[in-house]
């Protein structure tokens, strides 16, 4: 429990990219809540595929855009 | 604060307060007989179903006091659920040993009934500290 993700995000940046969207707004939008849309935000929770894929859509960008993978040093 | 992780809080809140109101009654009845001899079981079944409607009063006053998140759940959610129930699971089976073992060596009806109900609250308040600890910390 409580291990961190190294899936980073660039939701915050998306949602001030579109038109400063609020958290709420992203969590409607994808049907999930808020507190869900923060703790991904600060990467205390990996979305499913298919949850990521939403919020890709959300943001009318590709998947990599928003989430990103560090690669093996 | 999502509306699952308020009515978490509620559950144990009301599992804790509900059993400390039970161990009050029932050892305050202790003080001139032996403790096997005081009567509890009314009491237990009471304390259950105070607990389980103040649960339901929980929820709906949490409900109550933002309409725009009641009963809204996630994939989140469900997933710290899922994940709560199991180790509060656990906790349940292995404390289980415990009166079972009580009733193996044949002790009084009131270790082994008493011993149940504490492991249901333990299991209870584990499960529902587990969820907590996950929305604050995550999975």
């Amino acid at each position: 429990m409580g291990k961190p993700t190294k899936v980073t995000n660039s939701i915050r940046a998306l949602r001030f990219a579109h038109g400063e969207m609020t958290q709420a707004e992203l969590a409607d939008r994808i049907g999930v809540t808020r507190q869900t849309i923060i703790a991904i935000e600060q990467g205390r929770y990996s979305p499913s595929l298919e949850m990521a894929f939403e919020i890709a859509r959300a943001f009318g960008v590709p998947l990599k855009e928003v989430f990103q993978y560090p690669e093996p040093k | 604060m999502s509306f699952e992780e308020k009515g978490t809080w509620v559950y144990a809140v009301v599992t804790v307060s509900t059993y400390v109101a039970y161990l009050t009654i029932v050892l305050g009845r202790a003080e001139n007989v032996p403790l096997t001899e005081v009567s509890y079981v009314s009491t237990m079944l009471w304390t259950i179903a105070i607990a389980v409607a103040l649960s339901v009063v929980g929820h709906i006053a949490v409900a109550i006091s933002k309409p725009s998140e009641a009963n809204k759940s996630d994939a989140r959610d469900k997933e710290i659920y899922r994940f709560g129930e199991y180790i509060g699971g656990i906790a349940l089976a292995v404390g289980m040993l415990v009166p079972l073992g009580l009733a193996m060596a044949e002790f009084d009806t009131f270790w082994i009934a008493n011993a149940i109900f504490l492991v249901f609250v333990l299991s209870t308040i584990t499960s529902s500290i587990v969820k907590i600890v996950a929305y604050r910390r995550g999975l």
